[in-house]
């Protein structure tokens, strides 16, 4: 592990969400980034370009977002960390290297301030409708990490964390923000290069005619190299053996894909990250993420204060979910709600793992704001009577 | 064994230590051009004195999108339309790479036409060869943006009609620093035009005209790869310096060939240390641009 300390801008700060995150990104060693203006999220490589010249990094403004998520794939081959900022319809246009990330394993941070959908939408206004999309949006099959930070100041861990997550699994990593926490300011305590935990890529040790790129020497993904080293390897999108070749055949497809799935949700107890209160003695439990966390709890308190007994459970980890620990609670209590700003796609997944043990409620909301937590609190007591 | 001692005894072709060969047979088909400039290439590489570990090759998607998996060098196949894009990342993250985008009409001037416009408005240190073998070859022999006029394409089946691009005036008006046109008859001049390419700080953008025997020569009722090669020798012309305005390609009509543009221009990275380097002074360490003594 080691850190930069020219990126990392120690000190406690009044940051807005899409700034935190891009300080974030520099303190975990993020040397490229590639974006398109887009609002909400704009503010982040606003930031990164008048950031990067002092500290040795190259940002570049593109076409458009095919461009800028391709771009920092390219990055990544030569090397660098890298990551490309957008909001919907920008997400929209990166699927395509979303898959080519994932089939071809490479380490890069997307990071989408989400806005309300679908199409234009509602551009400067909060939604969380895309998570199914960072889920599945490109074609085929695969897995991918999706964090969801509810502060700024996570805004800033957690892209750390983003960028660790990548190097490990060599997976795209989805940073899902929303135009609340993007936009709203408050304090970020940025901590001292030596006590950040910063993963660096795994840059294989063996020498060139004893690798092979795609072999997996140990646990689940193969080591890397960057392009100028002399391995002369080859990397494409096209289904492909251990040599990095393309193989059309069933059994090299079964062989890749199924690790490309297997090496997230094997490890999904490993990945996950969430916050859990008082559940031990709840009735209901209250499961959510993002800005929607810190609405949930204000309608947890007016729950409360009628007697109602809540226990929280935030996603900060919401792909690969957390299937354990939500299988554990579907088992005691009465009912899961589940506020987001969407209309069922997390809690669609969280009504699986209940498996019918518990009851999943949604609370639906199209975006545009957050939630009245007084619907969450009615949709609270009506369960927990 | 007699077959062993006989491999043992054939010289190898000098081009195959640039190839893959544990992937060969490639996949082209009997008379097409693409092969002819991977060997062009290959013998551009040799000539060049680069070292090779530090020479990267991207490509796109189709038959000319395959080169990039036959060169034995780091190489990158990528999506449609993409290579540029992919190969502006590489570039930027390590200047010291020389980066070449080996890719077909359809995938760099239709799907990824705003992409090659804008990598030649940056002056991104790349150089793009554009193999034009006038459709789309992998998915049976469409029209795309450089089918000439009363071509007949799969999806064109009464005739081409739309305006196809003229490549070199695209690249030209974009501000390529290097452009030039060749076809796979010319293959002499095709190896220099890749060595100068290559050679020059900036967008460089390489046409190579080239048939498709399976699909536009048999389509249109041209004969095959030998056909092609005669019309390319018999109807192109040398005009170096000619202005691309001039050099359209109408169908089986005359080519004009040649190096049409050579200028100086600050590369991206060049402009950027330019400009932070007036505006920050001594806060900006200059990036490299891999354009150093």
């Amino acid at each position: 592990m080691t850190v930069d300390p020219k990126g990392v801008l120690t000190g406690h700060h009044y940051l807005d969400g899409d700034h935190a995150c891009c300080e974030g990104a520099l303190a975990a060693g993020c040397r490229f980034a590639a974006g398109y203006p887009i609002t909400p999220s704009t503010e982040v490589v606003e930031r990164i370009s008048a950031r990067f010249p002092m500290i040795g990094g190259v940002f570049i403004q593109m076409e458009d977002e095919l461009a800028s998520s391709i771009a920092v794939l390219g990055a990544a081959w030569a090397g660098k960390k890298s990551m490309t900022v957008t909001s919907g319809p920008g997400f929209s246009l990166m699927m395509e290297h979303i898959g080519l990330a994932a089939m071809t394993e490479t380490p890069v941070v997307f990071v989408n301030v989400q806005r309300g959908g679908p199409s234009t939408g509602l551009p400067t206004l909060p939604g969380q409708a895309d998570m199914m999309q960072a889920r599945w949006g490109s074609h085929g099959d695969y897995e991918i990490i999706a964090l969801c930070p509810n502060s700024p100041q996570e805004c800033f861990d957690l892209t750390i964390e983003a960028f660790n997550l990548s190097e490990k699994y060599r997976v795209p990593v989805m940073f899902m923000m929303d135009e609340c926490v993007g936009h709203m300011t408050e304090r970020v305590i940025i901590p001292k290069p030596e006590e950040l935990h910063v993963v660096d890529r795994k840059f294989t040790s063996r020498p060139p005619g004893e690798y092979l790129p795609y072999k997996v020497y140990d646990g689940w993904v193969p080591e890397m190299v960057k392009a100028g080293d002399g391995y002369r390897f080859h990397i494409t999108g096209l289904t492909h053996n251990e040599v990095g070749y393309p193989a059309m055949n069933w059994q090299a497809q079964e062989k890749l894909v199924r690790r490309l799935i297997d090496k997230i949700r094997k490890n999904a107890d490993e990945i996950a990250m969430y916050e859990e209160a008082d559940t031990e003695d709840a009735d209901v439990v209250v499961l959510s993420y993002g800005i929607t966390s810190r609405v949930a709890m204000r309608g947890v308190e007016m729950a409360r204060a009628q007697g109602a007994k809540v226990g929280t459970l935030r996603l900060i980890v919401v792909w690969p979910m957390p299937e354990t620990k939500i299988r554990e609670i579907a088992g005691k209590v009465k009912a899961i709600v589940v506020p987001e700003m969407n209309y069922g796609q997390v809690a669609l997944e969280v009504e699986r793992l209940a498996g019918g043990r518990t009851q999943t409620v949604l609370v639906p909301h199209g975006g545009g704001t957050v939630h009245d937590p007084e619907a969450i609190a009615r949709a609270i007591l009506e369960v927990s009577r | 064994m007699t077959t062993q001692v006989a491999e043992a005894n054939t010289p190898i072709n000098p081009v195959e230590p640039f190839l893959r060969m544990d992937r060969m047979p490639h996949i082209w088909c009997p008379g097409c051009g693409i092969g002819t400039t991977v060997n062009c290439f290959a013998r551009a590489l040799t000539s060049s004195g680069y070292d090779l570990d530090k020479v990267a090759i991207v490509s796109g998607i189709g038959c000319t999108g395959r080169v990039a998996g036959y060169l034995n060098l780091d190489s990158f196949h990528t999506t449609h339309g993409r290579a540029i894009p992919f190969a502006t990342g590489l570039k930027l993250a390590n200047p010291e790479l020389k980066v070449v985008v080996y890719s077909g009409d359809g995938d760099l001037i239709a799907i990824g036409g705003n992409h090659l416009i804008h990598a030649a408005r940056r002056n991104i240190d790349i150089t793009v060869v554009c193999v034009n073998n006038m459709l789309y070859g992998m998915t049976g022999g469409q029209v795309g943006p450089a089918t000439p006029n009363t071509a007949i394409a799969s999806t064109a089946p009464y005739g081409a009609f739309e305006q196809p691009f003229n490549l070199p005036f695209l690249a030209d008006s974009c501000g390529a620093v290097y452009v030039a046109r060749w076809t796979s008859y010319h293959v002499r001049q095709m190896t220099r035009a890749m060595r100068e390419a290559m050679a020059k700080p900036g967008f460089s953008f390489i046409e190579i005209v080239a048939p498709c025997p399976t699909l536009y020569q048999r389509r249109n009722r041209l004969g095959d790869g030998l056909d092609a090669m005669k019309y390319y020798k018999q109807r192109s012309t040398r005009k170096d310096g000619a202005s691309t305005r001039d050099v359209d390609i109408d169908f089986q009509g005359d080519i004009v060939v040649g190096k049409f543009i050579d200028r100086e221009r600050p590369t991206f990275l060049q402009a950027m240390n330019h400009r932070f380097t007036e505006r920050l002074g001594s806060r900006y360490t200059p990036y490299p641009t891999g354009l150093e003594d």
